[in-house]
């Protein structure tokens, strides 16, 4: 099967610190690949050089065949890759629905419409009128999700979904995910949770100082493994 | 009657200072850029209109047809190669480059058309008033810059909150790497942005031509006014631009029916009132400037 998004030996700096070394993945369509790794590790940077909010220093980006390395951030979302970026980050002075009907106008065209999101997640519905920046963080993340649903993603990049969320309202933001997943969503995911990473992908990759260390698919990976390689405890990790 | 006089006058005045502070309102309301040139690309359009009229021999309304789509491409080019430069380097350098705009423009307009006054004929309505009783005449003319300014301040309004262009617009000025992240094109949207506020700049330029006389350096003072009347309006707010250019318009009009030297002063002293008012009152923890489009 040809990957939908395949990373090669991607280079991304931030100034003199190197974030992510010399990085490659695939992603297969359907599937969901879990990123995990430290604070610092370089994951939030992997997924904005994929969505094109950070120009990578060396290696290629390609998606669904074609090479999208040099492609602003804006032309990716129309090919289909919308982040969901860490921190939320809504327009705090726009309505839910106009947070979500600016990223409609401006994506893919597709399946996906207020209605739809709103019926994918029936918090939003009364608050649609209502300011982004006046939401809680869970409303505030449902809203996210929705808003990269709306450019009808066939690649959606979840940065850390459940920083900040109180545990009740992660299992709801995770409950969504879940659906979306099953109706056969391509899901790249930065989650610090281990247990919940490896319990919702496919596949688990592991970062570590900027490198990816271990990667394996779910039943192959042992938890312990996963701690290690997290750490930086495993003899010869990456090499 | 003379007070109801100076305050109806006062209103339409403010009509003139609204059509002008629109595009500014746009600009520095919404998207956060301070563009200093804003009073000497209307002045541009108020001498593109006189060359119109005087070697086409076209009305000054008829010259609007050429100047408007010429102002639209002016602003998307002015954006696309000064003002998105500027901005990359942060927010004071936009405020150096205008300034040095406005500069050049002044004296472009001064080697092209000699410090001399130049003024539009307004055609058949500049000579024709309604009179409301022997002593309030309104003259037409002002009725109809003040409509114009009302339909320019609303459509922007309408603009901005209904349609794709005016959602792209303040998600890219709220948080421009983001709107890329969803797909708009943040720079092609600013572009446009700019465009028509330039464009509205080139339409009050000529109505302002057609109601007073201009030379090359009348940009700046009437940027003066702009400003002023879009800051006591309220930042961001569109509607408030039409009542910010009213209240200076009053203010002035007021203030030189008490003695003639206090025309352009009350209009200054109203503008500080109400800045230190809002400050005091946002002390107080309320909100009384709108943000966003309101």
């Amino acid at each position: 099967m040809t990957a939908l998004l395949s990373v090669d030996r991607l280079d991304v700096r931030h100034g003199l610190l190197q974030a992510v070394r010399q990085v490659s993945l695939e992603v297969v369509e359907g599937e969901t690949l879990s990123l995990v790794g430290a604070n610092g590790a370089g994951k939030t940077t992997l997924l904005r050089a994929i969505a094109g909010a950070h120009r990578p220093a060396g290696g290629r980006v390609r998606f669904d065949g074609r090479d999208i390395t040099s492609l602003p951030a804006h032309r990716r979302v129309k090919l289909g890759i919308a982040l969901v970026p860490e921190g939320r980050r809504l327009f705090p002075n726009l309505t839910v629905e106009e947070n979500l009907r600016v990223a409609g106008g401006a994506g893919r065209s597709g399946p996906w419409s207020v209605d739809k999101v709103l019926e994918a997640f029936p918090l939003l519905e009364p608050l649609r009128r209502k300011r982004a920046a006046s939401l809680s963080g869970g409303e505030q993340q449902a809203t996210a999700i929705g808003r990269a649903l709306m450019t009808n993603p066939r690649l959606l990049l979840l940065d850390e979904v459940s920083l900040g969320l109180a545990p009740v309202v992660v299992e709801g933001v995770y409950r969504s995910l879940a659906t979306l997943i099953e109706a056969g969503a391509t899901i790249l995911l930065v989650e610090q949770d281990l247990s919940r990473a490896m319990s919702v992908a496919d596949r688990v990759a592991c970062m570590l100082e900027g490198r990816i260390v271990l990667e394996g698919n779910r039943g192959e990976l042992t938890r312990e493994q996963v701690t290690e390689a997290y750490f930086g405890l495993r003899a010869g990790a990456g090499a | 009657m003379t007070w109801v006089n100076a305050v109806v006058h006062g209103i339409l005045l403010g009509g003139v200072y609204a059509l002008l502070a629109s595009g500014l309102a746009l600009m520095f309301g919404v998207m956060r850029i301070i563009n200093l040139a804003h009073g000497s690309l209307a002045l541009i359009g108020a001498y593109m209109a006189f060359l119109l009229t005087e070697h086409v021999h076209i009305t000054t309304y008829l010259a609007l047809a050429p100047i408007l789509p010429g102002a639209l491409v002016a602003g998307y080019v002015l954006q696309r190669t000064m003002l998105e430069r500027s901005l990359r380097a942060g927010q004071l350098v936009p405020l150096l480059t205008t300034f040095g705009l406005l500069i050049v423009i002044a004296n472009v307009l001064q080697y092209f058309f000699s410090p001399d006054v130049h003024s539009l004929d307004e055609g058949r309505i500049g000579a024709t008033s309604w009179n409301v009783s022997s002593t309030l005449a309104i003259p037409w003319f002002d009725v109809l810059t003040l409509g114009i300014a009302v339909f320019v301040l609303g459509s922007l309004q309408l603009l901005l909150r209904y349609t794709q262009l005016g959602r792209e617009l303040r998600a890219t000025a709220e948080d421009a790497d983001t709107a890329e992240l969803v797909g708009i094109n943040a720079r092609a949207v600013y572009a446009r942005a700019t465009a028509i506020a330039v464009a509205t700049a080139a339409l009050a330029g000529v109505f302002y031509g057609m109601r007073s006389s201009f030379d090359p350096n009348a940009g700046a003072a009437q940027l003066l006014y702009a400003f002023e009347a879009v800051v006591i309006g309220g930042i961001g707010s569109l509607w408030g631009t039409l009542w910010g250019g009213i209240v200076l318009g009053v203010a002035q009009v007021v203030g030189a029916q008490i003695n003639s030297e206090y025309f352009a002063l009350s209009g200054h002293v109203v503008f500080l009132a109400v800045l230190v008012a809002r400050s005091v009152i946002q002390s107080r923890g309320l909100r009384l400037l709108p943000r966003g489009a309101g």
